[in-house]
């Protein structure tokens, strides 16, 4: 029961972690049909700006400033600078490509994953760099339940992602620009004919989708303690299977499919193998494109002639 | 708004009417006269001469690569270029073939210990194994990706390839090795004979290529290739002139696998062993990256391709080839880029005049600020001792550089006419000091990073390649 617990615990934890990095995904295919293979490797940039900012602040050992106050420092630089980020990789690499045939994008996209890597194994070396977290998020804070400890970080990266979450749907559903967002998703012509600036709002989808990897790339590395420049393959693989699964382009999607794929991989790696556990991931999304290709939420798309 | 046909003839209706002068129109008029059978001739008689020439170890290397990327970027042009399937499995089939080639030319289904064992057949029976196998798998995956149709073959395929690798990298080691990959393969062999130097897998790859390049040409002059190309362009129109759409997609699939298989039994044979890292998303990159270069849907591209991406990211590990290259396409871009000849002599004249300034500038205000050493050795090195700005500790400095170079050529595109050209002369300056300072340091990373850029700016400014043909679409 104990395992069961942590297991489950763990899972939930990188399940929002897959969630976050999962709907930047989701949002950008929704409006642009395009599969930003550039998105994971954000994340990681997230996670290196997180790791600077300790810095900026003393280190971990030698913090200037109140702990609460940090993380959310971190998370907001880092959403921030990814956003900006994201919003740059728009307009210089797949704007020009609006109108291009589809496989083009996709190709820049891996361009753009490839360089955003190299590019910071250029600057900061191929060290794997240390958060150093227990030093200033001690281990002792913890809740105990069955004689399971759920440390603090577990706690904040949890609730951290469900207010994210809850205020991106609050954002889609309530407000003029989640409204152009949708509208832009279900017929970008039509939108642009209707006094929607395209433009702008593809620019502001990439903006959120950015900066919710940033932030999850800061809570990544407070919970893995690590940062290196190869980290953002593997996650935005991941968090691009629960999107996939969750039905690409579907909000609520991402975040079921981040957690399910989260809960997956904890379960697969405690119980099962520990070899063969990204292996298990693949196999569950093979077997989901091939049962229900459009995944859990998606809609199958209609094709017009 | 949605194309309603493509068309190649009216994209190169401009291309028609644009006259090259100088010796550049006299090339260009030259190979416009020769057929396809012609130059395949002119390319292997350059091949086959390039052997003969005695190549030192290196460059045989370099030789032997380049060759077998261009046929990898080859069998990619099928399924990408011809098919306009996007393949991101396709590094699998290279590990397949070279596993493959392990496992039935060699000893890996023996002892791994003892290196004894195995099915060790003869080199002629177990290539055509491996294709078929190859083959097979290409089809099966083919279908399944198929079957969902879109970009869900883009992903299917993604994580076809990450599994193979996930699944040798893990795999129980006294079996394919697991992540000790399996070495002292046997060499090519069969009738006696095996092929054990450079130079003679050189000539395999070679030979391989030229008949791989002549099957296509016909097979793209066919039926089946006019149907990849009716797919490719418009799927439901070739749908409705009764063309079998998921079959032709699936036969590019296949062969695309077939073709990268080959290419893994002769990578492994040449290497003598194979490792799982050997097939991972870097490479598929690489792959990438040649085919995009040379131009997509264009055999001649995807060899041109090939061979100038390998050439270039192995030059970048020499010390002394690394200046040449650099300073050499700079220069090659402004010569082609910048006319007439006297805003060139200007352009160039105010390079090396900024250039000094600076220097002149930044020792004036720290003796530290150029006091460091350059990258390039050599002439080079020592002649741009005095011209760029290299301080004590670069590195730094060097990788700012690289931020505010990227971000300039970025605006350079924007920008037009005289203006453009007086923002070069600073941008080609600073990207020879962070040239010096840091890029030329870390040549291995500088090679993934242009890669990388090659994809993404050829899709922005060039998507069809250097020698792929421009097509509009018709609206």
């Amino acid at each position: 029961m104990q395992i069961f617990i942590q297991t489950l615990v763990n899972g939930l934890t990188t399940g929002s972690l897959y969630a976050l990095i999962a709907l930047g995904y989701t949002m950008v295919y929704g409006v642009l049909k395009l599969l930003n293979f550039a998105h994971g490797d954000l994340f990681m940039v997230g996670a290196f700006i997180g790791y600077f900012a300790i810095g900026w602040f003393g280190g971990p050992t030698a913090l200037t400033i109140p702990v609460p106050l940090l993380v959310i420092i971190m998370l907001v630089i880092a959403s921030l600078g990814v956003g900006g980020l994201g919003v740059a990789i728009e307009r210089f690499a797949y704007r020009p490509l609006r109108n291009a045939p589809r496989i083009a994008p996709l190709i820049t996209a891996l361009g753009i994953s490839f360089v955003l890597e190299n590019a910071v194994l250029l600057f900061f070396g191929g060290l794997t760099r240390y958060y150093n977290t227990p030093a200033f998020i001690p281990f002792s804070i913890s809740i105990h339940i069955d004689g399971v400890s759920i440390g603090i970080v577990n706690i904040i990266i949890f609730a951290g992602s469900i207010i994210l979450m809850l205020g991106l749907t609050a954002l889609v559903n309530r407000t003029v620009l989640g409204k152009s967002m949708r509208a832009v998703a279900s017929d970008r012509e039509a939108a642009e004919m209707l006094g929607i600036n395209v433009d702008r709002t593809i620019a502001m989808t990439f903006f959120i989708g950015s900066a919710l990897a940033g932030a999850a790339g800061v809570m990544y590395g407070l919970y893995a303690n690590q940062v290196a420049n190869l980290i953002g393959f593997l996650a935005g693989l991941k968090a691009f299977t629960a999107a996939v699964v969750g039905g690409i382009g579907s909000i609520p999607g991402a975040m079921i499919g981040g957690m399910f794929i989260g809960l997956c991989e904890s379960f697969s790696l405690s119980y099962i193998s520990t070899r063969y556990g990204d292996l298990f991931v693949f196999a569950i999304l093979i077997a989901v494109m091939l049962v229900r290709p459009t995944g859990i939420f998606g809609q199958a798309p209609l094709q017009k002639v | 708004m949605s194309p309603i046909g493509v068309d190649e003839w009216v994209a190169r209706s401009g291309d028609r009417r644009q006259q090259h002068s100088g010796p550049l129109g006299a090339l260009s008029r030259a190979y416009a006269r020769v057929n396809w059978w012609q130059r395949l001739l002119v390319l292997a008689a350059l091949g086959v001469a390039f052997g003969q020439i005695g190549a030192n170890g290196f460059q045989q290397i370099v030789a032997f690569n380049s060759v077998l990327y261009a046929i990898l970027a080859v069998g990619l042009n099928i399924v990408v270029g011809w098919a306009g399937l996007l393949d991101l499995g396709y590094i699998a089939f290279f590990g397949i073939g070279a596993y493959g080639y392990a496992m039935f030319s060699s000893h890996a289904l023996g002892s791994l210990l003892t290196m004894t064992g195995g099915a060790e057949l003869p080199t002629i029976a177990a290539v055509p194994i491996v294709l078929v196998f190859a083959g097979l798998v290409g089809m099966v995956i083919g279908l399944i990706s198929l079957r969902l149709g879109g970009d869900y073959l883009a992903i299917v395929t993604l994580f076809f390839g990450l599994a193979f690798f996930e699944f040798v990298n893990n795999v129980d080691q006294t079996n394919l090795g697991g992540n000790n990959g399996i070495i002292a393969l046997l060499p090519w062999h069969g009738f006696g004979g095996e092929i054990r130097s450079t130079i003679g897998y050189y000539y395999v790859v070679l030979i391989i290529l030229i008949l791989l390049m002549a099957a296509l040409h016909l097979l793209n002059e066919s039926r089946t290739g006019r149907a990849w190309r009716a797919v490719r362009d418009d799927e439901l129109a070739a749908e409705v002139m009764t063309v079998p759409v998921n079959a032709v997609k699936v036969m590019a699939f296949s062969f695309g696998a077939m073709v990268a298989a080959l290419a893994g039994t002769v990578f492994a044979a040449q290497q003598g062993n194979v490792f799982p890292t050997n097939f991972q998303s870097p490479i598929l990159i690489l792959i990438y990256a040649c085919l995009v270069l040379g131009g997509v849907g264009s055999i001649g591209g995807a060899v041109l391709g090939g061979l100038a991406v390998t050439i270039v990211q192995q030059m970048l590990g020499s010390p002394t080839d690394e200046g040449y290259l650099f300073y050499g396409i700079i220069l090659l871009a402004l010569f082609w880029k910048v006319r007439p000849w006297q805003y060139l002599a200007a352009t160039l004249a105010a390079i090396v005049g900024f250039g000094f300034a600076a220097h002149a500038i930044a020792g004036a205000i720290s003796r530290s600020a150029i006091a460091g050493p350059t990258g390039s050795v050599g002439w080079i090195g020592s002649a741009l001792r005095h011209w760029v700005v290299v301080p004590v500790n670069g590195e730094t400095y060097g990788n700012i550089l690289f931020v505010v170079v990227v971000c300039a050529l970025i605006g350079i595109i924007r920008l037009r006419g005289i203006v453009r050209l007086v923002a070069v002369v600073p941008t080609i300056y600073f990207a020879a000091c962070c040239w010096e300072s840091r890029l030329s340091v870390d040549p291995a990373i500088t090679a993934e990073i242009m890669i990388g850029g090659i994809l993404v700016v050829m899709m922005a400014v060039r998507p069809h390649g250097i020698l792929g043909t421009r097509r509009v679409e018709i609206v």
